[in-house]
């Protein structure tokens, strides 16, 4: 445990910060903007892709389930992603052409 | 080359930052998402370059990779531009399902690839195993919910089979470091794996409709936590900065609407409404009044101002543009409407300015509960469609009632309420609304677009 820690101590401190960034980022949402904020933070989450295709890369040739395997969770991030953003941009764009109507 | 790639991932980390935090200020929440968006392209983009860059990869995995990216981005274009805007929630949770069945299946590879990993990595790799099975079935299950396929469902033994399987969860890794249970790691993982997706499927059996909101924001932030464990277990900053965001914010985001609809986090998990208060204070039969078309359009000529306090109902009637023609037509007669919008209204919080706002709604007839709720006396009128709980008063005057506590739109104070409900059928809470009973209330039972069109129709011939 303690061995753990003071290997990855800077991992450590960044986790936490962030942490509280996003905690403090967002804390001032009015509740007009929960459903889009609740999107795009889907969105974000599809980071997750990342892993999977750096896994895709250290998977052996000859291990197919592996490879079809990974082939989904690159798709699965990929919907989460494309998905995720462009709905909320769809969102609040019904918020933006209505100020262009005034 | 490292050194740009992890460049790239410092400012994509700096484009989630802003993208969040303008997301959450309404003049640029639009920038907000792109911002994000872009950041989000850069940080894949640099990993396929980063990852590609001088490295003899085979043709095979450089097209599934290639294949498996575009489809996907075909799939979800394809998916949010077909959505009809009453089914966000839905989608948003399908979206999420995708996200922590990712992660699932990158544990269910790692576990394949490294048969005998260290203890820390270990632990790790399954907790990211069961948060991301658990919120990749607990999200279909709320998908399932949200459309209507699914029905609630309560009973003792989901409770202590959910007690049971934390308890799994936390002594598996314990007991298999310390070699009590069979070191054979992919078998234990697939073991692992059904019963978070078991988990993940009574986790949010129990949950009641109305507070699917809720658990799809909590889901929503668990797929953050699992990507930032996958995160840690990769070393990869920009996964951990972007998981933990998400972790965080979804768990931010989740305590306020909890505030908003006066709910503990406890009771929403532990999907308790009814049954923790005990016996529902006495069922008393309410004499109702009924209206019709006509008598509503007379009501509404002679009114100066009008609160329309719309619900549920009035998303799923597709009626929002109808009731923008009402507003215009009314608005015309300078009679003043108001648009009251309950915290929770819709399926999501926010939800119902989005609905409105695609009708054309202007922003500034929109008003929060909070900021009305003293004046409702005002009010020559209020016609409620297709809202039930939030206007019951029984949530301010009966202790015994489910929904006792949770802020309501004081409708009662208006001069005259009039109702537009399909039947009598009750609504999320499952509780009488006292509301019917009082004086200065009618109903109208009708379909949220006939009523609509009928009153419309009845008071231009006026």
């Amino acid at each position: 445990m303690i061995e753990f820690f003071t290997e990855n101590e800077q991992m450590i401190y960044f986790l936490v910060l962030c942490t509280f960034l996003g905690v403090e980022l967002i804390a001032n949402v009015p509740a007009v903007l929960h459903t889009p904020l609740m999107s795009g933070a889907n969105a974000i989450s599809g980071i997750i892709l990342v892993g999977a295709i750096l896994i895709m890369l250290k998977i052996d040739e000859n291990d197919y389930l592996s490879l079809a395997l990974g082939t989904i969770a690159v798709f699965l991030g990929m919907l989460n992603i494309a998905g995720g953003f462009l709905v909320t941009g769809r969102m609040l764009q019904m918020f933006s052409g209505k100020k262009k109507s005034k | 080359m490292e050194a740009l790639v992890h460049l790239a991932y410092l400012v994509a980390m700096l484009g989630f930052v802003l993208g969040l935090k303008f997301l959450s200020s309404p003049s640029r929440a639009k920038n907000g998402n792109l911002i994000a968006a872009g950041g989000m392209a850069l940080a894949v983009i640099a990993t396929l370059v980063g990852q590609f860059y001088g490295v003899e990869i085979s043709i095979l995995k450089i097209s599934l990779i290639f294949g498996a990216i575009i489809a996907g981005y075909l799939v979800g274009k394809r998916m949010s531009d077909r959505v009809e805007m009453t089914e966000m929630p839905q989608l948003i949770s399908f979206f999420n399902a995708m996200g922590g069945g990712c992660a699932m299946l990158l544990a269910v590879i790692e576990s394949r690839i490294d048969a005998t990993p260290p203890a820390s990595s270990l632990s790790l790799l399954w907790a990211g195993l069961i948060i991301g099975a658990a919120s990749f079935s607990g999200s279909i299950v709320a998908y399932r919910k949200l459309s209507g396929k699914q029905k609630d469902k309560k009973a003792a033994w989901i409770m202590w089979t959910s007690r049971l399987l934390l308890l799994v969860f936390i002594a598996a890794p314990i007991l298999y470091i310390n070699g009590i249970l069979p070191q054979e790691l992919e078998l234990l993982t697939y073991a692992l794996l059904v019963l978070g997706l078991v988990y993940g499927v009574i986790f949010v059996l129990p949950i009641g409709g109305a507070d699917m909101p809720v658990v799809i924001s909590l889901l929503n932030s668990l797929t953050g936590v699992a990507t930032a464990l996958a995160g840690i277990l990769y070393k990869n900053n920009i996964m951990i900065a972007g998981g933990i965001f998400v972790g965080a914010a979804g768990v931010l985001l989740t305590l306020l609407m909890c505030q908003a609809m006066n709910r503990s986090l406890f009771a929403v998990i532990g999907g308790k409404f009814k049954a923790s208060k005990g016996p529902v204070g006495e069922e008393e039969e309410i004499e109702i009044k009924t209206t019709s078309f006509g008598e509503v359009a007379t009501k509404l000529a002679f009114a100066q101002k009008v609160a329309i306090i719309p619900g549920y109902g009035l998303a799923v009637a597709q009626a929002q543009h109808l009731c923008k023609q009402l507003q215009s037509l009314l608005e015309n007669k300078d009679t003043v409407v108001h648009y009251i919008i309950h915290p929770v209204a819709g399926r999501m919080p926010g939800h119902m300015n989005v609905l409105l706002a695609e009708a054309d709604v202007h922003y500034d007839i929109l008003k929060e509960m909070d900021a009305v709720n003293d004046e409702m006396n005002s009010y020559d009128l209020a016609i409620i469609i297709g809202a039930n709980d939030v206007v019951n008063p029984a949530a301010e005057t009966d202790e015994h009632s489910p929904i006792y506590g949770m802020p309501i739109i004081r409708a009662y104070n208006c001069r005259e309420v009039v109702v537009i409900k399909r039947g009598m059928a009750k609504g999320y809470a499952g509780v009488e609304n006292k509301l019917f009973g009082y004086d200065n209330c009618q109903l109208l039972f009708a379909d949220a677009k006939d009523a609509l069109t009928g009153i419309t129709n009845e008071l231009k011939v006026l």
